[in-house]
């Protein structure tokens, strides 16, 4: 009789309709809102060359921040955009930024008057907004010969010639690297048309599902860091100490984790046990 | 003669870019600026024969009762998006244009992006299981990356080790060898472009 139980158990283990999982990751989302905790994250080599490449620069030292990302990638991303933003500006570097992504644009400029007004940086003076451009591989190549032939004027009509920020920076050749956060193939183009057309240090934050696809390139040489998805953004908030939502998205995604291997794990013991019985 | 120009306006453009790229010259960064605006030109034409053709789709869809609402609606966000954004001041943050970027179109794109934690969960529910010996592997492999964002202690040490060393080792192998068959095989196309083998980028005529 138990036997059978546990038998009709699996059978219907098997045959889970899926609004019980959706249900299911539903409530292990609300659980950290409700209940809030943490979760120690542990630092990846490939995330602490990131940190240590902007935490080793010194004040008035150039680099350039690529904000190449949608909206869709935002939860993922814009953790690591503020961690470097905020990091950068503390140390009082030069930044650089740029989009590539059309949706980047506003996102780059909501982020950076938040931040420039935390830390009283000025653009044009303490950093400089290029804005965004179609065709990444173009826009890249152009900008290792001369930014200003891509973007005579910054993102806010100002000729780059006219910006005390940009005065003896000719080219992408004259800041100390570039880290792109992107959620596209624009990750590919730096690659590619930057660091093996011009050879300048590259790192990328990219979306936890394309880290796969870049540690290629980290072995390589092609790229120096990594930072992949919300755990990389988590890595870099422990390291600088600058928290905004990664760390915080860690607990949702630990148990969120946690619900799939459980359900991994259910279906294939139901899978043994039903195929077992099938056999007999 | 209609298809001879372009066979030969490619055949010609492709050698001297080619050429370009290995001449580290002023003369060759001149040709490759002037190569790029034209490049943008061309990009150009093509945008505004995007949007001409997305206007004409759904203005004709606004006579149908069906599509009417989602025509309706996309018409009325472009139009709302264009006009906010039509000074260079207004895109900056604290104007409409980007209010409505950030309190529209980022809360829709982020939920929607959001919802496939739920399909994924199904999707792995159903997919991981050992049937085979290579669904074994994937099922193994994905459970191991999965896990170091779970703490369990010492074997989270172990587990981050194995999940750098999946990475690091059989990830990339079976990357590269993609990477480069992906190469080749761009590299074959382009000559076949060039060559004038190619040639259904003119469509058929």
């Amino acid at each position: 009789m138990i036997k059978e139980n546990a038998v009709d158990f699996w059978d219907k283990v098997m045959n889970l309709d899926r609004r019980w999982v959706y249900l299911s990751i539903a409530i292990v989302v609300i659980i950290p809102t409700v209940i809030p905790f943490q979760v120690p994250v542990a630092t990846t080599p490939e995330v602490k060359k990131v940190f240590n490449f902007i935490n080793r620069m010194e004040a008035g030292d150039y680099f350039y921040l690529g904000i190449d990302y949608d909206p869709s990638a935002l939860a993922e991303l814009d953790p690591m955009a503020y961690a470097i933003l905020n990091h950068a500006f503390s140390k009082d570097l030069k930044v650089v930024v740029g989009c590539l992504s059309q949706f980047g644009v506003a996102m780059a400029e909501t982020r950076l008057a938040e931040l420039s007004e935390k830390y009283d940086k000025k653009s044009g003076i303490d950093y400089c907004f290029l804005g965004y451009r179609p065709y990444p591989a173009i826009v890249i190549l152009t900008m290792g010969v001369d930014f200003r032939v891509t973007f005579p004027l910054d993102y806010y009509g100002v000729p780059l010639d006219s910006l005390p920020v940009m005065q003896g920076i000719k080219n992408l050749m004259n800041v100390k690297g570039v880290v792109d956060i992107t959620a596209g193939n624009v990750a590919d183009f730096w690659i590619t048309y930057g660091n093996g057309r011009f050879g300048f240090p590259v790192a990328l934050g990219v979306t936890g599902v394309m880290s796969a696809d870049y540690y290629q390139y980290l072995q390589s040489g092609q790229i120096f860091g990594l930072i992949s998805g919300i755990k990389g953004a988590a890595e870099y908030e422990e390291l600088s100490g600058f928290e905004t939502t990664g760390l915080a998205s860690i607990p949702y995604q630990t148990l969120t984790h946690a619900i799939i291997l459980i359900f991994i794990v259910m279906s294939n013991i139901g899978y043994f046990v039903t195929r077992g019985r099938k056999k007999r | 003669m209609k298809k001879q120009i372009p066979i030969y306006f490619v055949l010609i453009s492709g050698i001297v870019m080619l050429i370009q790229y290995f001449v580290p010259s002023e003369e060759s960064e001149w040709l490759f600026t002037y190569a790029n605006d034209w490049v943008i030109v061309v990009g150009i034409f093509a945008l505004a024969l995007g949007i001409w053709s997305l206007l004409r789709t759904e203005f004709k869809k606004l006579k149908n009762p069906k599509e009417a609402f989602y025509a309706g609606t996309l018409l009325f966000g472009y139009f709302i998006m264009v006009f906010t954004g039509l000074k260079r001041e207004w895109l900056e943050a604290g104007h409409l244009h980007m209010d409505l970027f950030n309190n529209i179109l980022i809360p829709i794109q982020a939920t929607i992006f959001a919802l496939l934690a739920f399909y994924v969960a199904s999707a792995a529910y159903r997919a991981f299981r050992a049937r085979t010996a290579l669904a074994t592997i994937l099922l193994l492999t994905a459970f191991i990356i999965m896990l170091r964002l779970i703490p369990l202690g010492p074997i989270s040490e172990v587990n981050q080790t194995a999940v750098g060393w999946i990475l690091a080792v059989p990830n990339m192998a079976a990357k590269r060898a993609i990477t480069i068959g992906v190469g080749l095989g761009a590299i074959a196309t382009c000559i076949k472009i060039i060559l004038g083998i190619e040639r259904t980028y003119m469509g058929h005529d």
